[in-house]
């Protein structure tokens, strides 16, 4: 790799960027940005969310233009206009949520938008030919016919990747590409991108996930607050010096967390079984409990029932089985099942999708404290009118609380940056003294920063003795948090363990569905993928 | 995105819409060869230039005010309720059955009476369309223009075939009992020694009207319902995440707005025409919408966005007086310009501006 490297640093560099800045109104978004990635190398981007990764990548493909700077691609002054551009300039990208049409063919997929004729049959047969081509130089084999609701997220992914060199991409943008795969996929996807630069792709590898860009990349430029502040060589920096860089100060990945005594189960559920409106069981009859004063994990990949096991378990849909608090049973469907009976049995919900289901985007910071509580007698004057004055007076000391900025509860939910948005959300429901908390994906898009004190907050209150569900598809997350994992894969819990007691890679088999029926079991089946 | 200042979005936009609508109404009778200027005068003086011209703008943007409401706060549930032309007819069914059939000895009582029943009878017409759409997902435009249809034809149906007295051609009811009467502007400025003139149709539901405004605002931003109806219309998800029950909202929503649009009934039937005639709604209820959209659903801006049409439609009656080369139709030409440009054209000047001030906003900063 460095021989190679050092061949085309006397050449132009493959992509150069002089001076992009970009603002969206008072937002500076990408501010006087300099880069150059050389031919066939792999450049990893990192920032936290907002720090205009995207901005640049889109600038980059021809979605946004910048206000002032240039782009050069393989030395020449390029105008990128539009991702038609773009893709004239050899530019592919890979979306973080895949642009394939679901009941469309892999070819009529990859042909799409590039027919060249009134009749779609010679592309197809011409993208037949290139497509076993492309499958075998990069070990991107896909079945050319299959429909691609009937793919795994891997494969859906590598005709993405197909996609782009079938338009004869000498640059490969990748946006969060390993959020949905499982660590076997990723690790697949890795092979994948290194095959592509060795046969001289350049690629540039969006990610939050710094152990990735350790894994993978040649060089990684960091970006804080719209700049660009850092390109170093990957072998010559780590995790740690990454992340501080990324956050601008020394941070914490994992939170301190002293043991406490459990106690008694907080938290039953008995054969769960959640069916959707098609009728297709999505959680499959699991049984879990929490004990009051611990943290239960739930990992694995998306999509293997952690929405509906919280959905269930909020109130949100209707559910077959029993769900137990402090030994009491509530209902899971019929009377007595929706969110509010939930809450009032003390059971408080974060969940997964704040904007969607947490927060009411268009209102004010205070009404959304009083959320979903708003029946609760400190947020009302009588039976009929809200106590206005003191949501926002709760709302207030709660922002302060919770460091929420800015601590103004007249600002509307929607201007408030992610992080803060989940701070609204954290802060609404630890503040009723749950007895179970569930929480979904408590770290979602937010930055690093608050992603600690997220985290010291959750630990605080299973300290506090509350019995905590903790659903999230980071493994870090997990590991940092929970005291026991659970593995969801394909709607049923496929392997508990205790968190202290097992590792990523233990883990990582059971979240891609390799199951353990025993321990000699598992022993074997890790030896035959090793 | 930051949100645009209140004044903006409020005060300015609805100006700007209402200025293109007048710019282009004004193209429209320098067409016909009059001055556009002289037909604005005419408008403004014949609408709000003399107590008489008051009392007909105030009696129509009473209704104004009612089916305004009635869109408002269904919308925000999110239900694009516009079947107040029905739920208003149905109400004045009910107000009708009220002030015909009972021997009242005062308004006093009589009033309240028909309140309730216009309400009950216009709410009982949207809660059909609103189960349909809360139980079986029916889009509620198109339940309730279907029932604006259903309702004009039991109205003639009615009219024709049961409360016309015998022996009567119009299709209309018996005139009601005169202790149903509501007094009238000339008659409650009488009370306190003032001159009001006799003619003008105004009369004291503009005072309900005007108390609806402030109950309605009181119910939307002050009370739990309120609270829960607007949560439901910007998210229906996060409304299921906090427990608010869909069906719940969806139902109360519409109650109230057919309610409204019912109220809306008083004004013409009882306060006025003191019978039932086959077109009492005289097509408040649509109006009602444009009144919903350019007053923003705020009880205040429909209020005012009701007073304005009130003077284009009894100014627009003056203009066809004063100015013969402008015709009936011309009237309503400019009356759906101006519905036009701040109801339904509302986006053509909200972007834009949107646009304008994040510019201003940078550059400041």
């Amino acid at each position: 790799m460095m021989t190679s490297t050092e061949q085309h640093d006397r050449a132009a560099p493959m992509i150069e960027l002089r001076g992009i800045t970009k603002s969206f109104g008072s937002v500076q978004a990408n501010k006087n940005i300099h880069l150059k990635v050389s031919k066939g190398s792999i450049h990893g981007i990192v920032g936290e969310n907002g720090a205009g990764k995207s901005t640049l990548m889109s600038i980059l493909y021809g979605f946004y233009k910048s206000d002032s700077g240039e782009i050069y691609i393989n030395g020449e002054l390029t105008n990128i206009t539009d991702s038609h551009k773009a893709i004239e300039a050899g530019i592919g990208m890979v979306h973080q949520h895949f642009k394939l049409v679901e009941n469309f063919t892999v070819l009529e997929n990859v042909i799409l938008g590039t027919e060249n004729n009134f009749l779609i049959t010679p592309a197809l047969n011409n993208a037949r030919v290139l497509l076993s081509k492309l499958a075998s130089a990069y070990s991107l084999e896909v079945n050319p016919d299959a429909l691609i609701e009937d793919l795994s997220v891997g494969h859906q992914q590598r005709v993405e990747i197909l996609k782009a060199l079938y338009r004869q991409a000498d640059i490969l943008i990748l946006d969060e590409p390993t959020g949905v795969l499982t660590p076997a996929e990723a690790n697949h996807l890795f092979d994948i991108l290194k095959n592509l630069s060795n046969e001289g792709k350049t690629i540039i590898l969006i990610t939050h996930k710094l152990r990735e860009i350790m894994a993978v990349t040649d060089t990684v430029s960091v970006m804080r607050r719209g700049e660009m502040t850092t390109t170093l060589q990957t072998s010559e920096t780590n995790p740690q010096e990454l992340a501080e860089l990324m956050v601008g100060r020394s941070v914490l990945l994992r939170v301190e967390k002293e043991a406490t005594e459990v106690g008694a189960k907080s938290l039953e559920v008995e054969n769960l079984t959640v069916t959707d409106k098609r009728g297709v069981t999505t959680l499959k009859s699991i049984s879990f409990h929490v004990r009051k004063g611990e943290i239960l994990g739930i990992a694995g990949v998306a999509g293997n029932g952690q929405t509906e096991l919280l959905e269930a378990l909020g109130g949100i849909t209707p559910a077959a089985g029993r769900m137990k608090i402090n030994g009491e049973e509530i209902p899971l469907n019929g009377v007595g099942s929706d969110a509010r009976s939930k809450r009032e049995n003390g059971v408080s919900h974060v969940p997964e999708d704040r904007q969607k289901l947490g927060l009411i985007l268009d209102f004010f910071a205070w009404e959304n404290i009083a959320f979903g509580y708003h029946h609760k007698d400190e947020f009302n004057m009588n039976r009929f009118l809200m106590h206005n004055q003191k949501i926002r007076k709760i709302a207030r000391s709660e922002m302060v609380k919770f460091d929420i900025r800015p601590p103004s509860p007249g600002t509307l939910a929607k201007n408030f940056s992610g992080g803060n948005q989940q701070k609204i959300v954290l802060a609404r429901e630890l503040e009723q003294n749950p007895k179970v908390l569930i929480v979904g994906q408590p770290t979602r898009g937010v930055d690093i920063g608050a992603i600690e004190f997220i985290h010291q907050k959750i630990i605080d209150l299973r300290n506090m003795g509350a019995a905590i569900l903790l659903v999230s598809v980071e493994l870090d997350e997990i590991f940092s948090l929970s005291d026991r994992v659970a593995v969801l894969f394909d709607g049923k819990i496929i392997g508990e363990r205790i968190t202290e007691k097992t590792n990523e890679s233990e883990l990582g088999l059971l979240m891609a569905g390799i199951e353990d029926d025993s321990e000699t079991d598992s022993l074997v089946t890790r030896k035959a993928t090793e | 995105m930051k949100s645009l200042p209140k004044g903006v979005d409020l005060v300015l936009i609805p100006l700007i819409n209402l200025l293109l609508a007048f710019m282009i109404s004004g193209l429209v009778v320098v067409y016909i060869g009059e001055n556009p200027f002289r037909a604005m005068q005419i408008i403004i003086h014949g609408s709000l230039g003399s107590a008489y011209g008051l009392g007909y703008t105030l009696y129509y943007a009473t209704n104004f005010i009612f089916t305004g409401l009635a869109v408002a706060v269904a919308f925000h549930a999110r239900m694009f309720n516009i079947g107040g032309e029905g739920q208003a007819m149905v109400g004045a069914l009910g107000t009708a059955l009220v002030c015909l059939y009972i021997e009242w000895p005062h308004w006093i009582i009589a009033f309240p009476v028909a309140i309730l029943a216009a309400a009950l009878f216009g709410a009982t017409w949207s809660a059909i369309p609103a189960y349909l759409q809360a139980k079986r997902g029916s889009h509620i435009v198109i339940t309730t223009i279907m029932f604006n249809f259903i309702a004009y034809s039991l109205m003639v149906y009615l009219l024709v075939h049961i409360l016309k007295p015998k022996g009567q051609m119009a299709p209309e009811s018996a005139k009601f009992v005169a202790g149903s009467n509501l007094p009238t502007a000339h008659e409650i400025f009488g009370w306190f020694g003032m001159v009001f003139p006799k003619s003008p149709p105004l009369n004291i539901t503009f005072l309900l009207a005007m108390l609806a405004c402030f109950l309605i605002w009181l119910f939307i931003w002050r009370t739990r319902m309120g609270y829960a109806i607007r949560a439901f219309g910007w998210s229906e998800t996060a409304a299921v995440y906090a427990g608010i029950s869909p069906f719940r909202i969806i139902m109360v929503s519409m109650l109230v707005s057919g309610g409204l649009a019912g109220l809306m009934s008083i004004n013409t039937v009882m306060g006025e025409a003191e019978r039932l005639l086959i077109d009492s709604v005289q097509g408040a209820g649509f109006v009602g919408i444009a009144a919903a959209l350019m007053g923003r659903s705020h009880p205040l801006g429909v209020f005012l966005a009701a007073v304005l049409f009130g003077v284009l439609y009894q100014g627009g009656a003056e203009l066809e007086f004063e100015m013969p080369a402008v015709s009936r139709e011309m009237i309503v030409v400019i009356q759906a310009l101006v519905i036009l440009f701040t109801g339904a054209l509302e986006n053509l000047v909200r972007v834009p501006i949107g646009k304008l001030f994040l510019k201003l906003n940078t550059k400041q900063n």
